[in-house]
């Protein structure tokens, strides 16, 4: 798949800023006044400017309301029902907790259940797609709500929490990439069910449709970044779990706080841009690509 | 909605004879050339003159190469490939904003464009690589089986079938009804094992691909064998005695 920068930034971000918000629901850390503002804003800011991001690769995003009309089917229309539900009802909780010193616990409670929907109903859109077996299994969900968790307790500052989920969601990614190794071999889908041809003999691509490329090509065979992808994942991997976790067993000051922070962000980006450029379509055969 | 139906009332789809097709893509120049000027958005192209050109196909020609076991002759398959208006389309059930749909009366699958996003997600869902999103337009566009051609009582009758299967030379291309046991299709593709591409995918397919025929069986055999000496092994004669003659020198 192409890693569109769009969609990375996207599931980055709001997956940071919602984790976020689901630790302020539940009242970790239990801020009022401009504090809470402070943490509320960083949390909006993420997950606003992360749902705005992936605005950016629609073909015509000016009709992008239209999107909330096939909940009962669709996963993304699910998703935006989700976050708009989260957002609102934590930004009634969040009023009352800046400015009128109120711990609205209904509103925290219910904002924090539906921040967690919608990390899980933007991993259910990869998750339904049998075309792709890399993200068509139990454990992207798990992956993307305990990076969720996991980035939300950091930024909230709940470093125990923080420690603990750090190391479950890098367990869990480890997990899925030796998993999603054998997803495609394991599916079935090869170049002799796409043509039916497996009957007479070994089934080769010999000439594609065309001399240049295509819609297809660019937006499913992405074979250039999977040259790196296992110096990426170790990278990946340091910065986002083992780089955190020892600076969160460092004697806290806010420095290292924050140095935690831009490391896990840092390796959760480069753990989403893997995430798309490693995942293999099965489209790609008809090519001879995978 | 986006939901599928339960049932449709006709099953209207291709079936594509793979023992006949040339790979001539007069199928993907015809689709072309009805789709961009008919129903829905122009087919775009970019930089069509360029060096890095691309465009929008509804139907597009693979070519394979299929080696059968032992040393018989390897096979080229040409491979047409469009939209299969599948009864499980993936691609519907994803559509956020229930631009894509499945019709109850026939069951082509379709886009109303102009409740399109451009979101790209049906093509992720499609697994035969069905729909291009039109890089012009910002909208999915994909086979529509001519639905503005199969109904349209202005056209000729013999023209009211898809472009792609109205212009093939080689009558490799064949349309109707296979919900129909008794349509022509249908006993076409019981005749001939008619299969569906990637079974396992779980799509069910309309359209269905017909298997190339078995290869005839060329006999191992040469017509001038009986005529042609053996070649000698061991040399004898004047010929024999030169060669040891030579050995000892």
């Amino acid at each position: 798949m192409h890693p569109a920068p769009s969609v990375i930034f996207f599931t980055t971000f709001s997956g940071l800023g919602f984790g976020l918000l689901f630790f302020l629901g539940l009242g970790f850390p239990a801020v009022t006044g401009w504090t809470a503002f402070a943490f509320f804003a960083i949390a909006y800011v993420m997950a606003v400017g992360g749902l705005m991001a992936s605005t950016f690769h629609l073909g015509r995003p000016e009709r992008a309301i239209k999107a909330f009309t096939q909940w009962r089917s669709s996963w993304l229309s699910r998703e935006a029902w989700c976050a708009v539900g989260a957002l609102v009802l934590m930004g009634l909780y969040g009023l009352g907790l800046v400015f009128f010193d109120a711990r609205w616990t209904a509103f925290g409670i219910l904002g924090a259940l539906l921040s967690m929907a919608t990390v899980f109903t933007t991993s259910m859109i990869y998750t339904q797609l049998k075309t792709i077996p890399r993200w068509n299994m139990k454990l992207t969900p798990l992956k993307f709500m305990s990076l969720s968790l996991a980035g939300g307790a950091l930024l909230a500052g709940q470093v125990d929490a923080a420690l603990v989920l750090l190391v479950i969601g890098g367990l869990v990614q480890i997990y899925t990439w030796v998993e999603g190794d054998k997803a495609l071999a394991s599916s079935g889908t090869d170049v002799a069910s796409a043509t039916g041809l497996g009957g007479i003999g070994t089934v080769r691509a010999f000439e594609p449709p065309h001399t240049g490329t295509n819609y297809l090509l660019r937006e499913f065979v992405h074979v250039i970044g999977r040259k790196h992808s296992q110096k990426l994942r170790v990278i990946a991997l340091g910065l986002m779990t083992i780089v955190p976790v020892i600076l969160l067993a460092l004697p806290f000051s806010h420095i290292v706080g924050v140095l935690a922070i831009a490391s896990h962000i840092a390796g959760v980006l480069t753990a989403r841009w893997l995430f798309f450029a490693e995942a293999e379509h099965v489209v790609g055969l008809y090519y001879g690509k995978r | 909605m986006t939901t599928l139906p339960a049932k449709t009332e006709k099953k209207l789809g291709l079936v594509i004879d793979l023992d006949t097709c040339v790979g001539c893509h007069a199928c993907v120049i015809s689709c072309k050339g009805w789709n961009t000027e008919n129903y829905g958005a122009p087919l775009s192209d970019q930089n069509a003159y360029g060096a890095d050109n691309y465009g929008t196909f509804l139907n597009r020609v693979h070519s394979f190469e299929v080696q059968p076991e032992g040393d018989a002759a390897a096979q080229l398959i040409h491979f047409p490939k469009s939209c299969l208006h599948c009864e499980d389309a993936p691609c519907v059930t994803v559509c956020p904003t229930g631009a894509s749909y499945k019709r109850v009366e026939d069951g082509i699958v379709l886009v109303n464009e102009s409740n399109c996003i451009g979101c790209g997600l049906c093509a992720w869902a499609c697994p035969y690589g069905a729909r291009e999103l039109d890089q012009a337009e910002g909208v999915m566009k994909k086979c529509t089986l001519c639905v503005d051609r199969i109904y349209n009582e202005n056209l000729p009758e013999e023209d009211r079938q898809p472009a792609c299967v109205r212009t093939c030379p080689a009558g490799a291309r064949h349309f109707g009804d296979l919900g129909d046991e008794n349509s022509d299709v249908s006993k076409l593709v019981a005749e001939r094992g008619g299969m569906d591409l990637m079974p396992e995918q779980g799509t069910k397919p309309v359209n269905k691909y017909l298997p190339p025929r078995p290869k005839d069986e060329m006999p191992e055999f040469d017509v001038l064998a009986p005529f042609l000496q053996p070649v000698a092994e061991e040399p004898k004669g004047f010929l024999g005695w030169l060669d040891k003659t030579l050995e000892k020198l």
